[in-house]
């Protein structure tokens, strides 16, 4: 059972969001590949005690909300030598993201 | 080579190392202190009388004893029912507790469906997350740092090495097991099994096939295995 976090989500399936590009030390879990794209939120996974705290003992509450966002190979490597519409999905707690600023076009 | 390692480093103390694991040569010294510090809490608490050394014997066996072979029960059942399929792919965790497995906790495991142009491949980058309650326990290559580093960003030559091409009109979507959520791959029924029995269909879902590195495959000798 998820422990009910306090606030609202920010976010819903198909926003454009952005990982927080920094290295702040201590245990994370956004792994450093993914720090600073862009991706669409492909589902709202629920609410976890924030693991960041829990690694150090503390109760890691109110729980965070928990998205699992969609990002293009291309984008995350700009080497992919694959198709463009591969992708990679992996999970971000809120804190974590932003509203994706809007492409210049 | 690097149990061994681990096994001289730890060779001057009396004890056993239950469980030892690791797959990086360059940082055998520093990796060791973990094992041994685990140990070392063990025979404390199992001493003070916290815990039993049946406890813990009970619980690797138990850990030890989940299999793949729960995944291919559930992928079989997805394969032969497709309103059950579409309840797995909604709710993992409300459509296996149908299939009456003991003891599989799926809350937080998520079930991505391979099709005719999506392919999915899981990996854990940060450590070894791995569907344990439906895979069992993962196998060494995918807590490599290899596959770990390798899959994420070259996943087509990846699965090419382990022998799956994929055209270029197929989607390849890797998924990061790096938090809370577990991932299992739910295969292509592959053709020629027309008519097979669940249990027949069961068996031709190996583990790697629902970590998504291979698809399932008909044996040449298909009439056996009906």
């Amino acid at each position: 059972m998820s422990p009910a976090a306090v606030s609202p989500r920010r976010f819903a399936p198909g926003d454009r969001v952005t990982v927080a590009y920094t290295h702040p030390p201590g245990h994370r879990r956004i792994p450093y590949y993914i720090r600073g794209k862009s991706g669409l939120v492909e589902r709202y996974c629920g609410a976890f005690p924030n693991p960041e705290e829990l690694a150090y003992g503390f109760d890691g509450l109110p729980a965070r909300h928990l998205y699992r966002v969609r990002f293009q190979q291309t984008e995350i490597w700009p080497t992919y030598d694959g198709p463009a519409h591969d992708t990679l999905d992996l999970e971000v707690y809120e804190h974590w993201l932003s509203p994706a600023e809007e492409d210049a076009s | 080579m690097n149990d061994k390692a681990a096994h001289t480093y730890a060779e001057g103390h009396a004890h056993t190392i239950l469980r030892w694991s690791d797959d990086s040569a360059h940082d055998i010294e520093e990796t060791a202190r973990y094992p041994l510090m685990t140990e070392a809490i063990r025979q404390i608490l199992v001493e003070k009388g916290i815990i039993s050394a049946d406890a813990v014997r009970h619980l690797i066996e138990q850990m030890d004893a989940r299999s793949n072979v729960t995944g291919g029960k559930i992928v079989a059942r997805a394969w032969v029912d497709p309103a059950f399929k579409e309840r797995l792919l909604g709710n993992a965790k409300e459509a296996i507790a149908e299939l009456g497995i003991p003891e599989v906790d799926a809350t937080h495991l998520i079930v991505v469906e391979n099709t005719e142009t999506v392919h999915n491949v899981i990996v854990c980058t940060l450590c070894s997350c791995y569907p344990r309650m439906v895979l069992g326990m993962p196998p060494e290559w995918y807590k490599s740092k290899a596959y770990r580093s390798r899959v994420v960003r070259e996943p087509r030559a990846v699965l090419k090495a382990f022998g799956t091409e994929l055209a270029d009109n197929v989607t390849v979507r890797v998924h990061d097991s790096n938090a809370d959520m577990r991932y299992l791959v739910l295969p292509m029924r592959p053709l020629g099994t027309e008519g097979w029995s669940e249990d027949a269909l069961a068996q031709i879902v190996t583990r790697d096939c629902m970590v998504g590195v291979t698809v399932p495959r008909v044996p040449a000798k298909a009439h056996a295995v009906k």
